[in-house]
């Protein structure tokens, strides 16, 4: 541990770790996190429709696995909807025709997104900076095509009727409410996986990367590695929340594997805050939300949308959570 | 001898020709980023957008105003590079001293709203643009017939990135702006005016980029996602071939237009997808790119 914190010494500010606190969570983020589980306990009673819910919790954990990769390692894929819609219809099709159950489909999800993030991971970190982003992003154009015309996908129609199944075989999904309790707890799950990700030994090398990547090469640290790995556990996590996506709505389509929805994941977790650990579910909250009640007005959504991403790089950088925890002083 | 490889020989070069102009496409829009991106450090996002922008600005000229395709051909590069030239003002050139992805997402999310904003106005089919007379018919070469406009539009995009690769390597503001890219503050530092500089050239891409659109108009349908379509490709051939050298995009951008089009004579399932591929082939083989120097 002692060689680490020396490696750490790199980041400007160094995280709090001796206060005896949880998993690196700080006191303001535990309040916080008993804050989201609490509001997660009770929100399906309290008017929210579960469904809603699930979409928000859904692309809450897009946008944390997307913000592990955007703002603890300083890469910005532009193609995380490879993984997400991958996963989305590996579920689906696992589910459906070859009828395994829920738990397993969404891990079935996770696993091969990660399997193509390492493939394009592998390629795509041999450039950096802007390079990174065009490759991530023409690669997830190729898997695109390729759910085009692959003949799993069901093309354009996608793959309907997807079954939620029986959890462990004995609890029956097609309430809503059950759902709702398998998908916040998949969740918390992914959430706490990223913040024990980021808090870990691994973490702090991922963010020396970030601050300075030839002074973490200079340490000793194959920073390649690291970029691959941070690059896996974002794809393997954009591929559970795809899964579990699929599995709530029932439908795995190209939507999801379209470039838009890589805009988007982008979106979220740039109004949330880049590289803050409650940013990316408040900014899907705020996109999904947005989405919802706009829905009739068509193209506008698309307008509004870049307009918010034009505002919050010109005049928002830290987003929502980034701007109430620079006024609280205080990392959320 | 009217078959190759059991391929019918006008199908083979009908492709050739077909991806000849894809090629053109692809050289005249990756010239205009790479442009941008050694100025400004700033990939242009809204380039796509802005190729539609040039589209449609010949399509209104055209059916608003009653100006003609070789009008068009001068008038939109002008209006639409004027628009660049304000972004730039209003907008990019506040992100310089940040990183450079808050330059992409920038321009990511002003081709969000373009794209939108036409896609409310003009709905998501394709509105029809004719060919000018002076450049309807065909000849007939032997082997195949050739569509005149086509023959003119590889003809015209490839004398417009031979003037563009001039410029930049032969003349003295070609010279200033090589200097710039390399070293903007020295540049500076002997009198020039880098800003004005960077702002010319930004609106110089976007009018490469609104010249493409032109040429498009009467091949494609004009409709508000013909640039995002296209602009992924054109991130890929920028990819393979490097941004370090003007000529190596437009050799690169000509090159895989004609790969693509012989795709789909070959092995038209890959036809898609084949650009990508190569892509992750050269990123294997030479991560710089064929014509770049290394990051």
């Amino acid at each position: 541990m002692a060689s680490e914190t020396t490696a750490t010494g790199i980041v400007a500010i160094p995280e709090p770790t001796s206060d005896g606190s949880l998993w690196g969570f700080s006191r303001p983020q535990r309040i916080a996190f008993i804050v989201l589980l609490v509001f997660l306990g009770v929100a399906p009673f309290a008017g929210l429709y579960p469904v809603f819910l699930m979409k928000l919790l859904c692309f809450g954990l897009f946008a944390c696995a997307f913000n592990l990769l955007i703002g603890y390692v300083g890469l910005l894929s532009f193609g995380h909807a490879a993984y997400f819609g991958m996963g989305g219809y590996i579920a689906g099709h696992t589910a459906k025709v070859m009828g395994v159950p829920p738990e397993l489909a969404i891990i079935l999800g996770g696993v091969v997104g990660a399997a193509l993030g390492a493939v394009f991971g592998w390629v795509a970190i041999r450039r950096q900076g802007i390079y990174f982003a065009m490759i991530t992003l023409a690669l997830s154009q190729l898997v695109y095509f390729v759910c085009v015309q692959a003949p799993f996908t069901g093309g354009e129609d996608g793959i309907q009727a997807i079954p939620r199944g029986k959890l462990f075989g004995i609890i029956d999904l097609s309430p809503d409410l059950s759902m709702y309790w398998v998908v916040a707890t998949v969740f918390v799950i992914g959430f706490l996986l990223v913040h024990r990700i980021v808090h870990s030994p691994f973490g702090m090398v991922m963010k020396a990367i970030k601050e300075n990547e030839p002074r973490a090469t200079s340490l000793g640290y194959r920073t390649d590695d690291y970029k691959l790995l941070a690059f896996i556990l974002s794809a393997g996590l954009a591929g559970v929340a795809g899964a579990t996506k699929s599995l709530v709505f029932g439908i795995a389509t190209l939507t999801d594997v379209h470039w838009s929805m890589s805009g988007e994941v982008v979106l979220m977790t740039l109004v949330g805050g880049l590289g803050t650990v409650f940013g990316p579910l408040v900014g899907a909250a705020v996109i999904v939300t947005m989405q919802n009640y706009l829905a009739e007005w068509g193209a506008w959504v698309t307008v509004i949308q870049g307009g918010i991403f034009v505002a919050c790089v010109l005049a928002f950088r830290r987003g929502i959570v980034g701007e109430i925890g620079a006024l609280l002083r205080v990392k959320l | 001898m009217d078959e190759l490889f059991g391929i019918p020989l006008p199908l083979l070069f009908g492709q050739l020709l077909l991806g000849l102009i894809n090629g053109a496409f692809y050289a005249m829009l990756s010239l205009g980023l790479a442009v941008i991106f050694g100025l400004l450090n700033v990939i242009n996002f809204t380039h796509g957008a802005q190729f539609m922008m040039g589209a449609f600005a010949a399509w209104m000229l055209l059916n608003w105003f009653g100006v003609n395709y070789w009008f068009a051909l001068i008038l939109v590069p002008i209006i639409i590079g004027a628009t660049g030239i304000v972004l730039e003002k209003l907008m990019i050139s506040r992100l310089y001293k940040l990183d450079h992805l808050y330059g992409l997402l920038l321009t990511f999310g002003i081709g969000l709203v373009i794209e939108g904003v036409f896609r409310n106005e003009f709905g998501s089919s394709g509105l029809p643009y004719r060919i000018p007379p002076e450049l309807s018919g065909a000849w007939d070469l032997g082997f195949m017939f050739m569509p005149v406009y086509r023959g003119w539009v590889v003809v015209f995009a490839a004398a417009v990135c031979l003037a563009t690769w001039l410029v930049i390597e032969k003349t003295s503001l070609g010279a200033n702006l090589r200097a710039a890219t390399e070293n903007p503050a020295l540049v500076q530092a002997f009198g020039i005016n880098v800003p004005r500089m960077v702002t010319l050239t930004y609106g110089a891409g976007v009018a490469l980029a609104a010249l493409g659109g032109v040429l498009a108009a009467p091949i494609y349908s004009v409709n508000p996602q013909m640039g995002s379509n296209l602009i992924i490709v054109v991130f890929a051939v920028v990819v393979i071939g490097g941004m370090g050298s003007i000529l190596g995009s437009v050799i690169t951008g000509f090159g895989l237009g004609i790969v693509e089009g012989l795709t789909k004579v070959f092995y038209p399932e890959a036809s898609a997808t084949v650009i990508f591929v190569i892509m992750i082939i050269v990123l294997l083989a030479r991560p710089a790119g064929l014509f770049g120097r290394t990051a």
